[in-house]
């Protein structure tokens, strides 16, 4: 008997050493990209698309270019920074309207509303592409002032994406509005007051998703600037390097500015990811 | 076809033998086989092995689910058409009464809105009318009659006479078609609003004969923050979806049915016009050998579907097994494991494919090694790759990308499994591999059913992922001249014919195409998923 105990302890070990090993190599596989990414931005040797990964001659060169004049790349990362603050304050507030009304009350547009904006969602986003653009154009807001129709654009219809919102309501019992308004409040105050305080986690992480959406923004962004410097945000103007006639001499900065972007959004990503993760889950679960 | 028995079959000689074994097969064995279905009951299923089991649930499917959920469909559309007309009906009839029934102001108001609310005493609701009148009277005279009436020709002045100078008063088909869907929208708005101001009088009236407190401005203001809430809290995201998304949608579902492209701007080159269902036609025109349109279209659907297909399943099933792994009993440091693949969830998208697009480079970093160790460089995903490496390559990265995604949203649902399947499965002997395809595997699918199908759907429109890595590369020749590759999907195909050629025409038919293809596929997997109909079986 005591054999076999220790038979499986074995077995046991065996597998998890194995496991550890596939978990170690996982972790090298998703990780080295960025490492190699890394590796690149410190290296100021040929700015151009070079084979090795170890730089050539390490340098800060290149930060300091995307800092210096030359470069548009401060008023890109300002640009999206913009952005991504007025769209995930307006996005969150647009989404919890929705949700909560949806949730909270029953009227008799609901379902035909809910079905509506389902259908809408089943068309691809880029047909209302050139519509928009020519909307913005009428309102001056494209070219290089393209930033406050980003800011339009990535608002306005952000309604439609109640979804993740309206499920964590529907957990929410119901009993809760009953009392307070018993006790004489408004909807508008149990909304106010009893309701979004206990929808914190899932403010978090709609204000998160919808702060760190703008970053990569790329195809409404690059439509709306239209090649227009000023208007470009981080994704456009990055990507504008790596055209065949600029990437060798830029290769190396876009390396540069790709560290630079993803540094904050990895940090406050990391401090956020409990409610990243309850978000992430709780949408999937209700589809 | 006639039967024939034993005898008669034995006299028949031997060539038409073989033509009565041929129509035998054709008329009676294959559609008994395929098209005719006996419902068993439990105990007679139980009896049959696995593939009769399998050949069972596939007929079971076909023969009698799908055409059970085109005949619920088929109801449930006729249901509509009726409650619409009834609904159209019943408009009509409530107008017909208020007026015959109603008071001076009540009659007055199907002519100056707001007048039966503001001899009521509801100054704020007239205000509101009366306002609304006045704005959509002023804008029909201003412009919205103008576009209107231009709506069903798209413009006659064209922008260039014959000597290819600009006109003065040019017309320009884009305004006229896009003011002229926005004047529609207006005006069923005012429709719907006139029809409100007259249901008011209506009530109140009612109101009045039953001798109750008819509601003050003041009620108004106070049911803005309570009754009414939610229309204060739904005004907003709904007037912001109305004009940003529906009008531009409605806009370019009518751009299909016309010439709008390179040649036919609208506004500097030539006006465009209606061309009914043309641009259909050059995606469908099968006959045609060299209509590349419908050639191309044909390949980029079934790399779309193919696609969609292995990006939802490998991140699926492959996320799930890191998610097992991190979670395995035993094994320390899961936040750690956890942390570096959520890592890469943070990282702007664009970041990590644009830079794996260059690791993956002819003269990139992983050719770099291949040549170090003395191999061959590969064309990964390049103009001169083949299509088979192209697509695996984007695949294999697409899983990369995933699974950390996959892996966030599997951990959650893998921890509420409960326990005790696990240990009486391993009690009666059952090992891992059995436990994860008969306890893990059923009830993610379960759980995750929904999730899988907007997955998929996302997946035919992962525009990212495939513009940025390959952009539809490799492009031959007789694809180049539509300006499609192979791995493009249908989403990037009209990224680049409405961006790059301008022609918006075809986008736009791809579109709604787009549209139906992710409409039908959910609609029936909706229709025969589990979750949605057998809600109780893991509780």
């Amino acid at each position: 008997m005591e054999k076999r105990s220790m038979g499986m302890a074995a077995k046991r070990r065996v597998a998890n050493i194995t496991t550890y090993v596939i978990l170690v190599l996982i972790s090298i596989i998703w990780i080295i990209p960025f490492i190699f990414l890394l590796l690149n931005a410190f290296d100021v040797g040929n700015p151009g698309l070079t084979g090795n990964v170890w730089p050539e001659k390490w340098g800060l060169g290149n930060f300091a270019y995307l800092f210096s004049a030359e470069s548009n790349f401060l008023r890109w990362y300002f640009n999206t920074f913009i952005i991504a603050l007025f769209a995930c304050v307006g996005q969150t507030a647009m989404q919890f309207m929705m949700a909560y009304a949806l949730s909270r009350f029953r009227f008799k547009l609901r379902k035909p509303m809910m079905n509506m904006m389902l259908v809408l969602g089943m068309f691809p986003g880029f047909l209302t592409m050139i519509v928009l653009y020519e909307v913005l154009s009428g309102l001056g807001m494209t070219g290089d002032s393209a930033v406050p129709g980003l800011i339009l654009v990535n608002i306005a219809s952000s309604g439609m994406g109640y979804y993740v919102a309206k499920g964590f309501l529907d957990t929410m019992p119901k009993s809760l509005d009953e009392a307070a308004e018993v006790d004489g409040a408004t909807k508008f105050q149990v909304f106010y007051k009893v309701i979004m305080p206990l929808c914190k986690p899932i403010v978090i992480y709609t204000v998160l998703t919808s702060f760190m959406g703008p970053w990569g923004d790329f195809v409404f962004a690059a439509a709306i600037a239209k090649g227009a410097q000023g208007g470009m945000n981080v994704a456009t103007g990055l990507n504008s390097w790596l055209d065949s006639s600029n990437i060798a001499g830029f290769y190396k900065y876009f390396c540069a500015g790709g560290v630079i972007v993803a540094i904050p959004v990895i940090i406050l990503f990391l401090f956020l990811q409990k409610y990243y993760v309850e978000g992430v889950t709780g949408g999937a679960v209700k589809g | 076809m006639e039967k024939l028995d034993k005898d008669s079959y034995l006299k028949l000689s031997k060539w038409k033998r073989f033509v009565y074994k041929f129509k035998y097969f054709f008329l009676i064995t294959i559609p008994r086989v395929f098209f005719k279905i006996e419902i068993l009951d439990a105990l007679s299923y139980l009896k049959l092995n696995r593939w009769q089991k399998l050949g069972y649930k596939i007929k079971y499917f076909y023969l009698i689910k799908i055409p059970r959920f085109f005949k619920n469909l088929g109801l449930k559309i006729w249901k509509g058409i009726k409650g619409f007309g009834l609904g159209v009906a019943h408009f009509f009839k409530n107008l017909f009464v208020t007026f015959k029934e109603g008071d001076k102001f009540t009659k007055l108001s199907y002519l100056f809105m707001g007048v039966g609310s503001f001899a009521r005493g509801q100054i704020l609701r007239g205000i509101l009318f009366a306002l609304m009148e006045i704005v959509f009277i002023l804008y029909m005279i201003l412009t919205g009659g103008y576009y209107l009436g231009k709506l069903n020709s798209l413009g006659l002045v064209q922008p260039l006479d014959a000597d290819e100078n600009l006109v003065a008063n040019a017309d320009n088909s884009f305004r006229i078609l896009l003011y002229g869907v926005l004047t529609i929208f207006f005006i069923v708005a005012f429709i719907y609003t006139w029809y409100l101001n007259i249901k008011q009088n209506r009530i109140n009236e009612q109101i009045k004969k039953d001798e109750k407190a008819i509601a003050t401005t003041k009620d108004d203001l106070r049911a803005v923050v309570d009754q009414q809430f939610h229309r204060t809290l739904l005004a907003l995201p709904t007037l912001g979806i109305i004009v940003f998304t529906l009008l531009p949608i409605v806009f370019m579902i009518l751009v299909a049915f016309t010439n709008y492209d390179k040649n036919h701007n609208g506004i500097s080159n030539a006006l465009f016009g209606w061309v009914g269902f043309d641009n259909f036609g050059q995606l469908f025109s099968w006959s045609n050998g060299t209509n590349t349109f419908s050639a191309t279209f044909g390949e980029i659907l079934l790399w779309t579907l193919i696609w969609a297909f292995f990006a939802t399943f490998t991140n699926y099933f492959l996320g799930l097994v890191v998610a097992m792994l991190i979670n395995k009993k035993g094994i320390k440091l899961k936040k750690v494991w956890r942390t570096i693949l959520v890592m890469s969830i943070a990282v702007p998208q664009f970041i990590s494919l644009l830079y794996i697009k260059n690791i993956f480079a002819f003269d990139g970093i992983i050719n770099d090694i291949i040549k170090f160790f003395g191999g061959q460089p590969v064309h990964f995903m390049d103009d001169q790759a083949s299509p088979l490496m192209v697509r695996v390559t984007v695949i294999l990265i697409n899983i990369w990308i995933g699974i950390p995604y996959l892996m966030l949203v599997t951990t959650g649902i893998l921890m509420n499994i409960p326990a005790d399947l696990y240990e009486s499965a391993s009690i009666d002997g059952a090992n891992v591999f059995q436990q994860y395809t008969k306890i893990t595997l059923p009830y993610m699918l379960f759980v995750t059913g929904p999730y899988l199908l907007t997955s998929f759907t996302g997946n035919m429109n992962n525009f990212n992922v495939i513009y940025l890595l390959t952009g539809g590369a490799p492009h031959p020749q007789e694809m180049l001249k539509v300006n499609a590759g192979q791995t493009d999907l249908l989403i990037t195909w009209l990224f680049k014919l409405t961006i790059d050629d301008s022609n918006y025409a075809l986008g736009a038919v791809l579109g709604i195409i787009v549209f139906i293809i992710v409409a039908v596929i959910s609609l029936i997997v909706y229709n025969i998923l589990p979750s949605t109909k057998n809600e109780e079986a893991f509780q």
